[in-house]
């Protein structure tokens, strides 16, 4: 028999779940490589969750036990939206959603690697916020499950917007526009200031927002415990709008 | 040929009113090399990219390896390496893990170590992908394009912008695909590239097949040849042309360098010879110049294939 040369055909897919595990493992290592993802995801929570807990600025009795939630909600709204809509745009800028796309990996295969990287960085981001806050002085209560449950429709909710967003505009200005919406829904989202303490006219629309079932649910997961089941049917609707909107409108190159 | 690897029918994409493929049928040799051979905005990318799985055409059949690359794709996918003209890598990412990244899909990949060794990425392996030249992304590309060992590969212009030493690594490589019997599918302009690695060359201009067959076919076929030596000047041509088949043409265009035009069999060599010797002449710098695949593409297009 004739010896084989090194470059023989021998085609065939690894196994799914090494693929997209490989996949996820990626993601998670750029994401950690850059720095200005850093700063939105985990510098700028853990910055607020500080200076607010130890400046007595908010008329909070217990200030971290108030904040911890509302910083949380901030960091996976940074990961989940934020930073996937700038990273998903340039992707396709690159020409990489293509190029993968087409490999054993697929189409599906990117999005749920992209997704579990994505939980990658959100489990670090609460527990480095979790031991912040227990530096702080807080002590844990409430429904752990509650707060998870939460976490994860949020994540649903603002993915499937963060590629909604990435689907219409070009890279810079996706960056942009994605800046700026973190920007507007840290202040109005109930992460810092209660929304209760907003002017009225912006209260009522702040009060459907995302950011706010987030963050008000996690207060009531980590305070009182028990589902709050207000908060959870509104991310469940985002999410179905974000990912059915995104979906329709979402470009791979 | 053992069979067919691609087979491409009636082929028509546009893009609003413009064809960029408006009727394309060609076929692709199992184990072949495949070079399509166009100048640029003939319609190679567009071709290939239907192939692929990454346009679909408007009208016409695709099959690459029995597979509709439209409907079949998740089946294809895992059989086809593709080397993009540009982009499809992450900027952050390093060499090595972008290779160990796409390796990690297959089930049998080559060794990522050996085939940046091999492709010369060993000492950039660790720099981040966006701070490599040109010719180091290429070269990234076409190791993507063959790591997971596929039955077929497409590799849109390969060469484009590799400095001497790099296109010749790449041409080695392909020759290496070749030999271990994988179906090659590139496209370039240029000639050289075609004439060398093709078993078959097909020409495409303006989204149309304006020729195709192995290189030697294309520019033998209809072939107007010359022949031409070197003598002292002045010779009287008149016997000369008297005894060649009609149709022939003889003239010295500069003092001592002759041209005889025509078909160029072994008989009108002979004449020639006969016609020297019967002068006490030797022909010197005899040549027979047969046309290459650049003017094979000027006489069928009217066009030079680097535009």
């Amino acid at each position: 028999m004739e010896a084989r040369g090194v470059l023989a055909p021998a085609p065939g897919s690894a196994p799914a779940l090494r693929r997209v595990a490989a996949q996820a493992a990626m993601e998670l290592r750029l994401q950690l490589r850059n720095g200005e993802q850093l700063l939105l995801t985990l510098a700028i929570p853990i910055l607020v969750l500080v200076v607010f807990s130890v400046a007595p600025v908010l008329g909070v009795r217990d200030r971290v036990a108030f904040l911890l939630p509302g910083v949380i909600g901030l960091a996976v709204m940074s990961t989940a939206f934020t930073g996937q809509a700038i990273a998903t745009g340039f992707d396709r800028r690159h020409g990489v959603l293509k190029r993968l796309g087409a490999t054993p990996l697929g189409r599906s295969g990117l999005i749920l690697g992209k997704t579990a990287a994505m939980l990658g960085v959100e489990a670090i981001q609460v527990v480095v916020l979790g031991l912040v806050a227990l530096g702080l002085g807080w002590r844990p209560h409430g429904s752990v499950a509650g707060a998870l449950l939460l976490i994860l429709l949020g994540t649903a909710a603002f993915s499937g917007l963060g590629l909604l967003l990435a689907g219409l505009l070009r890279a810079e200005a996706t960056l942009a526009a994605a800046n700026l919406v973190y920007l507007v829904l840290l202040v109005v989202g109930g992460v810092v200031f209660p929304v209760s303490d907003l002017p009225a006219a912006v209260r009522g629309p702040a009060e459907l927002l995302p950011i706010t079932a987030l963050t008000d649910g996690l207060r009531a997961a980590l305070g009182e415990g028990g589902l709050p089941v207000r908060d959870l049917v509104e991310l469940a609707v985002w999410a179905v709008l974000g990912a059915g909107l995104a979906s329709a409108t979402f470009r791979w190159e | 040929m053992a069979g067919v690897a691609l087979e491409v029918t009636d082929l028509v994409k546009r893009y609003g009113p413009r064809a960029a493929l408006d009727g394309v049928s060609l076929s692709a040799g199992l184990g072949a090399v495949t070079a399509i051979l166009g100048p640029n905005g003939a319609g190679k990318t567009t071709l290939v990219e239907i192939c692929e799985g990454f346009r679909r055409q408007d009208t016409g059949q695709v099959r690459v390896l029995g597979l509709d690359p439209g409907r079949e794709g998740r089946r294809l996918r895992p059989l086809i390496g593709v080397m993009l003209q540009q982009g499809g890598i992450y900027p952050a990412a390093r060499p090595r893990e972008m290779l160990e990244l796409v390796a990690a899909y297959y089930a049998n990949p080559l060794d990522p170590a050996a085939l940046l060794r091999r492709l010369g990425l060993l000492e950039v392996a660790g720099v981040p992908c966006r701070r490599l030249s040109g010719g180091q992304r290429q070269r990234l590309s076409l190791a993507l394009a063959i790591v997971g060992r596929p039955a077929m590969v497409f590799l849109d212009e390969p060469t484009t912008g590799l400095d001497p030493q790099a296109r010749q690594a790449a041409w080695e490589l392909i020759s290496e695909l070749r030999r271990d019997g994988v179906t090659v599918i590139l496209t370039t302009h240029y000639l050289e590239e075609a004439e060398r690695l093709a078993d078959r060359v097909v020409i495409i201009d303006r989204g149309r097949v304006v020729a195709q067959g192995a290189p030697a076919e294309l520019t033998e076929a209809g072939a107007r040849r010359r022949l031409e030596f070197r003598a002292r000047p002045g010779l009287d041509l008149a016997g000369l042309a008297a005894a060649l088949p009609s149709g022939h043409v003889a003239r010295e265009v500069s003092p001592g360098h002759y041209v005889v035009e025509g078909e160029i069999g072994p008989r009108v060599v002979a004449e020639v010879a006969t016609w020297c010797a019967d002068r006490g002449v030797l022909p010197g710098d005899l040549r027979i110049e047969s046309r290459s695949l650049e003017d094979v593409f000027l006489e069928l297009t009217g066009r030079e294939l680097r535009s």
